[in-house]
């Protein structure tokens, strides 16, 4: 796998056309993006209509029925099943995405600091006390320093969901992956979550966040999906896409979340 | 009122109970083992999800879950000899039986214990970019095998109450050997109370350890 230096006219991360079946279920028809390096891609959609399967299929969670993606210098064409890469190929290419999910998904037997070190260890053979030393700075970037012999059960929502980031992070993915990372939230917990995302986007990480925050979409992103029946509808600038909507089925949408999606920042 | 005697059917006869004890006691570990390595390499065998593997693995654990296990090992005696040509002798034939019937329930309570984890663990890991061994050995494994103890501890109390069956085909174990001692001293009161609390004091412990580790799961 290399990692030589990128091409400067193209853009960080690109799908094309990616296919997703479940049986006779189209989960997503045929989905191309392209992402470039520091971008923040918000998108929205409503339920169902194959947000995180798209998500799923960039690093390869599901695998996509066809299509193309390519990160950096590498790309994988799932038209060509024979060549698709398997096994520690296929495990260090996801590697290259940092992940986080609804349900934070922190491994319940692992302390908070285990669980920032494990993939260091396991994934990149770091040493542990180099792996550990990375683990508690990026800890005390999600404002969790001090809580490194915890167990995840014994952290609020809010607390999970930091280290599930942190855990992400202290791989240096090249491309962020977030889906709905504050949708299992009690409400009081979401801006803790959303003010690490957003300093994220400041600091120049690529991203791309599957959302049901309208305000966040629109202050932070760079760009604008919206997604439905499996297909990219629209894609613009927070401005395009979320202020002035011409669309019908955005605009239904976006009114269903008028209330936090006019005004104000998370 | 019974006049009870302990001491005519020990005295003369201590060399036979600590032989029978100790045949019950290799059967019991001796099969709780081997049902444990049947239970991983079947149960792993059904997580690989090909149906010729999970097809016969499936057959099997049903046909020893479905049938009583007296009938297994009288049949593993008498059967199986004639089946294969080979004449087993009743230890070792009686051995298979019971390993296989141990198997089975390992291989559920393996399975169980795996596909117990939650999906999350598994997209996690995945997620990082773990191949599939550092998945199972760091993430999935040491979870499951937690919840795995109490079912294993559970299905060997049973596993070594089931190896008193073994007096009907002749192994000498404690069951067995009360038998002989029986027919010996004609005072089966004696002798049967003792076999059984000899059963409890030997299983006793088990349970409660096992009990321990429920306890502790749920917490
Ligand atoms: N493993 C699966 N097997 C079968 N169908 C699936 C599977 N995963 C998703 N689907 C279907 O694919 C479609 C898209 O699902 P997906 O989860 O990607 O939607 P979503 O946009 O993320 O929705 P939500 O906002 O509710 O999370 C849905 O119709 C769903 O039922
Ligand atoms: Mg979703």
């Amino acid at each position: 796998m290399t990692n030589s230096a990128e091409d400067p006219g193209r853009p960080k991360l690109e799908l094309t056309d990616i296919r997703k079946n479940y049986g006779a279920v189209e989960a997503v028809r045929g989905v191309s993006l392209a992402v470039e390096s520091g971008q923040v891609v918000a998108i929205i959609g409503p339920s169902g209509c194959g947000k995180s399967t798209l998500l799923r299929c960039i690093n390869h969670l599901e695998e996509p029925t066809a299509g193309k993606v390519r990160l950096g210098d590498q790309e994988i064409d799932y038209s060509h099943k024979k060549g698709l890469p398997r096994g520690r190929a296929l495990a260090r290419f996801r590697g290259r995405f940092g992940m986080v999910f609804q349900q934070f998904d922190l491994f319940a037997h692992k302390t908070v600091l285990e669980n920032v070190t494990i993939g260091q260890t396991v994934v990149q053979r770091k040493p542990r006390q180099e792996a550990e030393k990375v683990a508690r700075e990026f800890l005390d970037r999600v404002g969790l320093a001090g809580m490194e012999s915890r167990l995840p059960r014994e952290l609020s929502g809010g607390q999970q969901q930091r280290v599930a980031m942190a855990r992400a992070l202290a791989l240096s993915p090249e491309v962020l992956l977030f889906d709905e990372v504050t949708s299992a939230l009690d409400p009081e917990l979401v801006g803790e979550v959303l003010e690490v995302m957003q300093t994220l986007a400041r600091e120049g990480s690529t991203m791309i966040v599957v959302t049901h925050e309208m305000a966040f979409a629109r202050d932070v992103a760079d760009k604008v999906i919206f997604m439905d029946q499996g297909q990219i509808e629209i894609e613009g600038s927070a401005q395009e896409v979320m202020v002035a909507p011409t669309n019908p089925r955005l605009k239904s949408f976006l009114a269903r979340f008028h209330g936090n999606g006019g005004q104000g920042s998370p | 009122m019974y006049n009870w005697d302990f001491m005519t059917v020990v005295i003369g006869y201590e060399a036979w109970w600590l032989k029978g004890l100790l045949v019950t006691l290799a059967y019991a570990s001796g099969t709780v083992l081997g049902g444990l390595i049947i239970g991983v390499i079947c149960g792993m065998g059904l997580l690989a999800n090909r149906w010729w593997l999970t097809g016969p693995i499936h057959l099997y654990v049903e046909i020893f879950r479905c049938t009583p296990v007296l009938v297994q090992i009288v049949w593993f005696f008498f059967a199986l000899p004639i089946i294969i040509g080979i004449d087993l002798p009743a230890w070792l034939a009686a051995g298979i039986g019971l390993t296989l019937y141990m198997g089975c329930f390992a291989t559920e309570i393996f399975r169980g214990g795996i596909i117990s984890i939650d999906k999350g663990q598994w997209q996690a890991s995945r997620a990082i970019g773990m191949t599939y061994l550092e998945m199972m050995r760091h993430i999935i494994l040491p979870q499951a095998f937690r919840r795995m103890i109490p079912p294993f501890v559970n299905q060997s109390v049973i596993q070594f109450k089931n190896t008193a069956l073994l007096y009907v085909v002749a192994v000498p174990d404690m069951m067995y050997t009360g038998y002989l001692v029986v027919a010996d001293t004609y005072r089966p009161l004696e002798v049967y109370s003792g076999v059984a609390v000899a059963y409890f004091i030997l299983l006793y412990p088990l349970t409660q350890w096992g009990k321990r580790l429920e306890a502790r799961r749920d917490q």
